[in-house]
């Protein structure tokens, strides 16, 4: 495989610094490299004492929506008269996201490392990390190292001799986008169809067998560690923009650039710089056309959108999208976004749980009108059409995919109109596409 | 083989399967929540899941028939039909999709004999089937051929591939 890149002086490896290390997924290599130092010392700390230490670094939730993790754990319930129970979201499937893959295929016990303290923390004594079916290779190697976590007694009954309890259960999906949804999730642990839940309850309230549940994303969990080392203040330092966006962020980028691959950056990096610098810009003689930043359910940006913009939670919003996984998907000037917004609404058509009436009819009736506009059938009045539809799956059902599949197509008609009237006047070679 | 003859169920679950099933018990509250696992192994073992094996696992975690079938056909991953000796999935999605991924499924479907998307060669060797997404966007086109991920898979690179797959 050609990857991991050699890293690039504008990275900054917090995460990644040893990706492409094979001996980094053992125990033993694992320890060599600093590891469960943290967990040591978590140890030692009050369960509030750790979640006011990663409230102080500022860490958000790397899944998507950039919650602030400190806060989610202390939501949980304090009292233990019930279990508590830690899920870890191994379900990356969002289109353009590809960073959480690296942490498993690389650093396991990073995460591994990350769950034990994170369990200390809001007073649980199980992890269940839920991985998508489709991940073989990270499940297979995240399975040893939770073998060998409790082979070397990190986990288990009386992990690192604490007296206290911690395990890690690797639950498999199987080809499920929503199971990402953290209510979802549940459900599907629980053996049941990946349905969302309505919230309230929340999963701090009510969440997995009806205990106080926390879910968080892959790269939350795993920077814990690296704050419990060497300090939220430390942490809090990264940041090369906003006090809000604090720390280092997996970016995946793919696409027309030159280099794709998962690259790691401090929080505020100039999003010019990461496409260029980093990732080599677009292939000879293309130029930029069109960036998704941040997995495919984030609105689409415009070369002068990305022109001024940092990479970060703030910044993306202000310059017309979100962060969101830190998927991004950079297209060139061969690009017909008519298409890869019909794909989108393709996959999302295919993904939805067809609980709710307006995503399961909305995302189908959507990713038709799109096939017909590329198949040069399509009628003047269809882009009011993508439009309305639109409009009725945003915020109208119990989780946000429908929401997800709206905010291409409106950012799309919005600020790439010249490739959907292209569809409409005749200008572009027309293209079959299967239903 | 017939997807709905329940008669002559042989169980999936005796030996080193059954001894695989048991030991997942104390990792869970409950029984229901051994399903996908329960599930896998019989995909695993028998590498589809029959109406006998369906009926199986319900039997395993008391849980009902038709309980078990809803739960198997909201997850795509898991075949309710025999499937070729070798399943390839191929990633088509937007990323993948407008970096050539559409040529490497031809390629596929040339190569392989299958002719259709979700159909077994002739010789019972291959299914080729279109998913979504494979969370490996960066390396395109991505393909998973039993349990193996293949990055950066190219139309001309296609025939190499299958003859590691007798």
């Amino acid at each position: 495989m050609g990857y991991p890149h050699p890293i690039h002086p504008k990275e900054t490896p917090v995460l990644s610094k040893h990706f492409g290390e094979v001996a980094a997924r053992s125990y033993a290599g694992w320890v060599e490299r600093g590891g469960y130092v943290a967990l040591k010392k978590a140890i030692g700390m009050a369960p509030d004492d750790i979640i006011n230490e990663v409230k102080a670094s500022g860490l958000r939730g790397r899944g998507g929506a950039g919650f602030p993790t400190g806060m989610k754990w202390s939501f949980m319930p304090k009292d233990t008269t019930r279990p508590h129970y830690l899920c870890c979201n191994a379900d990356e499937s969002e289109p353009g996201t590809f960073k959480d893959r690296e942490i498993l295929r690389w650093t396991p016990h990073a995460l591994i490392e990350g769950c034990a303290i994170a369990q200390l923390a809001i007073r649980a004594e199980m992890t269940y990390i839920y991985i998508r079916g489709e991940f073989t290779e990270p499940y297979h190697i995240l399975m040893r190292a939770v073998d060998e976590a409790y082979a070397n007694g990190v986990l288990g009954a009386d992990a690192l001799g604490s007296g206290k309890r911690i395990d890690v259960v690797v639950h498999r999906g199987a080809g499920a986008y929503i199971c990402g949804e953290e209510t979802a999730m549940m459900n599907s642990i629980e053996g049941r169809r990946g349905n969302p839940r309505i919230k309230p309850p929340f999963p701090a309230v009510a969440g997995l067998f009806g205990m106080p549940t926390t879910i968080n994303n892959v790269e939350t969990l795993a920077a814990v560690p690296a704050i419990i080392n060497h300090g939220a203040a430390w942490y809090a330092t990264l940041s090369l923009s906003s006090p809000k966006s604090t720390g280092t962020k997996l970016i995946s980028v793919c696409g027309h650039v030159q280099r794709p691959g998962t690259y790691e950056i401090t929080l505020g990096l100039p999003m010019k710089e990461l496409i260029y610098d980093l990732c080599g810009g677009m292939r000879p003689g293309h130029t930029l056309k069109a960036v998704i930043p941040g997995g495919a359910s984030v609105p689409i940006m415009t070369p002068d959108e990305v022109e001024s913009c940092p990479t970060d939670y703030e910044g993306i919003v202000a310059h017309g999208s979100m962060l969101g996984s830190g998927g991004m998907i950079v297209m060139d000037d061969s690009t017909d976004l008519v298409y890869v917004i019909m794909r989108l609404a393709r996959f999302f058509a295919h993904e939805s749980c067809a609980q709710c009436t307006n995503c399961r009819e909305g995302t189908a009736w959507t990713t038709r009108v799109l096939e017909r506009l590329l198949a040069g059938e399509g009628k003047a009045s269809d882009l009011d059409l993508l439009l309305d539809l639109a409009e009725n799956m945003t915020g109208k059902t119990i989780c946000v995919l429908s929401d997800s599949c709206a905010a291409p197509v409106v950012s799309g008609i919005q600020k790439f109109r010249a490739d959907f009237d292209a569809c409409l006047n005749g200008s572009r070679p027309t293209v079959t596409v299967g239903a | 083989v017939s997807a709905h003859d329940t008669a002559a169920h042989d169980p999936v679950f005796a030996g080193d399967v059954l001894a695989k099933l048991e030991a997942l018990y104390p990792k869970y509250p409950d029984k229901r929540s051994l399903l996908l696992p329960a599930l896998w192994l019989v995909q695993e073992t028998r590498g589809w899941i029959s109406d006998g094996s369906l009926a199986e696992v319900a039997e395993k975690l008391d849980l009902t028939p038709a309980y078990v079938r809803g739960v198997v056909t909201f997850y795509t991953m898991y075949h309710t039909h025999p499937v070729g000796r070798h399943f390839i999935q191929v990633c088509t999605t937007s990323p993948c999709g407008m970096c050539g991924a559409g040529d490497v499924v031809q390629a596929l479907l040339q190569h392989t004999g299958c002719g259709d998307l979700g159909a077994t060669s002739p010789d019972g060797r291959f299914t080729v089937s279109e998913v979504e997404c494979l969370g490996a966007c960066g390396f395109v086109t991505p393909v998973i051929i039993d349990d193996d991920f293949i990055d950066s898979v190219m139309p001309e690179l296609v025939p190499d591939i299958l003859a590691r797959y007798p």
